[in-house]
């Protein structure tokens, strides 16, 4: 861990927007490359970023299309710099081929997707939260993402800046997942100071060219490999199809079999060190509501005036839902009598929450199609009815 | 006594230890890297700092098989990985090296636009006039009445021209030649190895297997004949006058020499200009190695 770069890190209160508070989450976590292609909601993170990074340092390209802007900052992450794009929907759809790429050659990186209803152009300027699983599943193949979803501006710049450390940390695509409201909200937001913002540098290897360095050989005690840079003398291969710790392609099954072992296990193994929720009144509760991104602040209020009608509601924010908090949800299930999940979606991470509770407590979708936010009471209806 | 072996002098640039090649015999790829790796020896670069970067499909492999940083990416985006590379790295000399089928086919969005933009990269193509990886489909360079798997009974769709679109959307270097002008060809690398901005050269190289089959065209051999006979070198010939067709005249050279701000280039005047001394530049992190 370092200290940010302190001339990127806008110190002090503000008034900003998601949008804009991902942009100083990523300057501030070190994001120094950045490419893009405008759609609404998200055009504010690139529009941010072209005023700020020529006056941080940062380069910004505007791509010709999202095909192009989500390999573009891979290509600058081999380069040696800190990268990420941003999008929307329909852009997150043309973006899933190289998300499998970034996978495949660990390739750490952040993807923004501020989310919109679908399917296709579905409502451009309105809320919804429909590609949490295209975030987990959409690529093709097995491969695994880190996919944060914050809840304010405040939470946009925190957690922006954290998924940058984790792509170093993991070598992972790592998904900020906003929501057309969190995306357009502005709300104060507070900057730390550089010295109270640690950043995980990129963990080059010590080992000089000649010196024995293999691209996809992880250090003993880890998973992760150490990464280099093109220029410094490797002579690297890097490429999409399975390869070996040389980073050879071969294409036979073995090699594929050690290859996807150790990509989900980079991951699997260190679920208790990424994940994140915010948990609320979950002793003695009878109903859990999990939520997370726009949804939790309105569920916030139905789970209020539950409460005001004598029902015991606890509420499991997710921050992370990739990995998903299985651990902890697994943990509620034989106390509880139900989780509620509202999502503004027709019922994706409540899914989850019903694959990992694994029917030893009911599971209730809240689903909404997206274009707006839930109207509270039906959650509050679907608590008290979940509770009977 | 025998004479001692002799290492080819190409082997050093190559990762000898992931040969043989996929490509076929008499297959045209190999030649033209072969005239590459002479470009490079030729250049007297630093190859620590040349990257390669390829797309999907034969010609695709190419990066795997040169002993320098090299990246096998996606179908067709080679181009935006190597922009992104060459902004984040300006300290890297950076080479696109794909088929007709990547480039100008699933990656000619990304082929207009870095001609356009003038990104700091040398392109190149080679036409052998088919999917080669895939069996044999028809490209946008598949000449009337070709066979191409995807049209047995014969292609029917304009071809491009593709000196004549990478001249209209700004290139600084356009060339074109053949597998058989290995000489030409070589020198012609070197050259626009050593220009900055936007560089395509369009090599025109025999598909045995699938192209030349199909079409009852011969081997490699019988291809290399042809373009011998059908070749014209015409250097900066206008290029809405070098398109080709079936079987036709095939003119060759070199067509375009100019110069024009490359995309970084561009990109820090206008900065420099509106910002004045607000402005931060980008400081290369090819400056110095990760180790040192
Ligand atoms: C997105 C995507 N679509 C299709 C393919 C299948 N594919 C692989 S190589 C190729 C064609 C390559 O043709 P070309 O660029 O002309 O190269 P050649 O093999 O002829 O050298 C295709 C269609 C792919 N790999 N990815
Ligand atoms: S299929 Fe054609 S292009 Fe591919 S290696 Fe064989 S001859 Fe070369
Ligand atoms: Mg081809």
């Amino acid at each position: 861990m370092s200290n940010a770069n302190s001339t990127g890190v806008l110190s002090g209160n503000h008034y900003l927007d998601g949008d804009h508070a991902c942009a100083e989450g990523a300057i501030a976590g070190g994001c120094r490359f950045a490419a893009g292609y405008p759609i609404t909601p998200s055009t504010e993170v690139v529009e941010r970023i072209a005023s700020r990074f020529p006056l941080v340092g940062g380069r910004f390209q505007q791509f010709e299309d999202e095909l192009g802007a989500s390999i573009a900052l891979l290509g600058g992450v081999w380069g040696g710099a800190k990268a990420m794009t941003v999008t929307s929907g329909p852009g997150f759809s043309l973006m899933m081929e190289h998300l499998g790429y970034a996978a495949i050659t660990e390739t750490p990186c952040v993807y923004i997707d501020v989310q919109r209803p679908g399917p296709s152009t579905g409502l451009p300027t309105a809320p919804a939260q429909g590609d949490m699983m295209q975030a987990r599943f959409g690529s093709h193949g097995d491969f695994r993402v880190i996919a944060l979803c914050p809840n304010s501006p405040q939470e946009c710049f925190d957690l922006t800046f954290r998924a940058f450390n984790l792509a170093e940390e993991y070598r992972v695509p790592v998904l900020v997942m906003l929501d057309e409201v969190v995306g357009h909200m502005t709300e104060k937001v507070v900057i730390p100071t550089p010295d109270k913002l640690q950043v995980t540098p990129r963990r080059y290897t010590k080992k000089k060219p000649g010196e024995g360095f293999k691209l996809y050989e992880a250090p003993a005690g880890s998973l992760v490999p150490e990464m280099v840079k093109a220029g410094d003398g490797y002579r690297i291969h890097v490429t999409g199809l399975t390869h070996d710790e040389r980073g050879y392609p071969a294409m036979n099954v073995p090699t594929q079999e050690k290859m996807q072992a150790r990509l989900m296990d980079k991951l699997l193994n260190n679920v208790d060190q990424i994940v994140s929720w915010e948990e609320k009144n979950l002793a003695g509760a009878e109903v859990v509501v999990v939520s997370y991104g726009i949804t939790s602040r309105v569920a916030e209020k139905a789970i209020q005036a539950a409460r005001d009608q004598g029902v015991k509601v606890g509420s499991f924010r997710l921050i992370t839902a990739w990995p998903f908090p299985e651990k902890q949800i697994k943990a509620l299930a034989g106390k509880v009598k139900a989780f509620v999940v509202p999502e503004l979606n027709l019922g994706q991470m409540a899914l989850e929450v019903e694959r990992v509770v694994g029917g030893k407590t009911k599971t209730v979708s809240v689903p909404h199609p997206g274009g707006t936010v839930h109207n509270p009471e039906v959650i509050t209806k679907a608590i008290l009815e979940a509770v009977r | 006594m025998s004479a001692p072996v002799k290492e080819n002098p190409v082997n050093k640039y190559l990762r000898t230890e992931r040969m043989p090649s996929i490509w076929c015999p008499g297959c045209g790829i190999g030649t033209t890297v072969n005239c590459f790796t002479r470009a490079l020896d030729a250049s007297g670069f630093d190859l620590d700092k040349v990257a390669i970067v390829s797309g999907i499909g034969c010609t695709g492999r190419v990066a795997g098989y040169l002993k320098l940083d090299s990246f096998h990416t996606t179908h067709g985006r080679a181009i935006p990985f190597a922009t992104g590379l060459q902004l984040a790295n300006p300290d890297l000399k950076v080479v696109v090296y794909s088929g007709d089928g990547d480039l100008t086919a699933i990656g000619g969005n990304h082929l207009v636009h870095a001609a356009r933009r003038n990104a700091d990269m040398l392109v190149v193509c080679v036409n052998n006039f088919t999917y080669g990886m895939t069996g044999g489909q028809v490209t946008p360079t598949t000449f009337r009445p070709a066979i191409a798997s995807t049209t047995p009974y014969g292609a029917y769709e304009e071809t491009f021209n593709l000196p004549r679109l990478a001249d209209s959307c700004g290139a600084v270097y356009v060339a074109r030649w053949t597998a058989y002008h290995v000489r030409q060809l070589a020198k012609s690398m070197g050259e626009a190895l050593n220009k900055k901005g936007f560089r395509f050269i369009e090599i025109i190289a025999p598909c045995p297997t699938l192209y030349l089959r199909r079409n009852k065209l011969g081997d490699g051999l019988d291809e290399m004949k042809f373009y011998r006979e059908k070749s014209v070198i015409k250097h900066g010939a206008d290029t809405r006058e070098v398109n080709l067709d079936f079987r036709q005249e095939i003119t060759v050279g070199k067509f375009v020499d100019r110069e024009r701000p490359t995309l970084e280039e561009a990109m820090e005047k206008q900065m420099t200009k509106t910002l004045g001394s607000k402005y931060v530049p980008y400081q290369s992190p090819g400056k110095k190695p990760a180790w040192s």
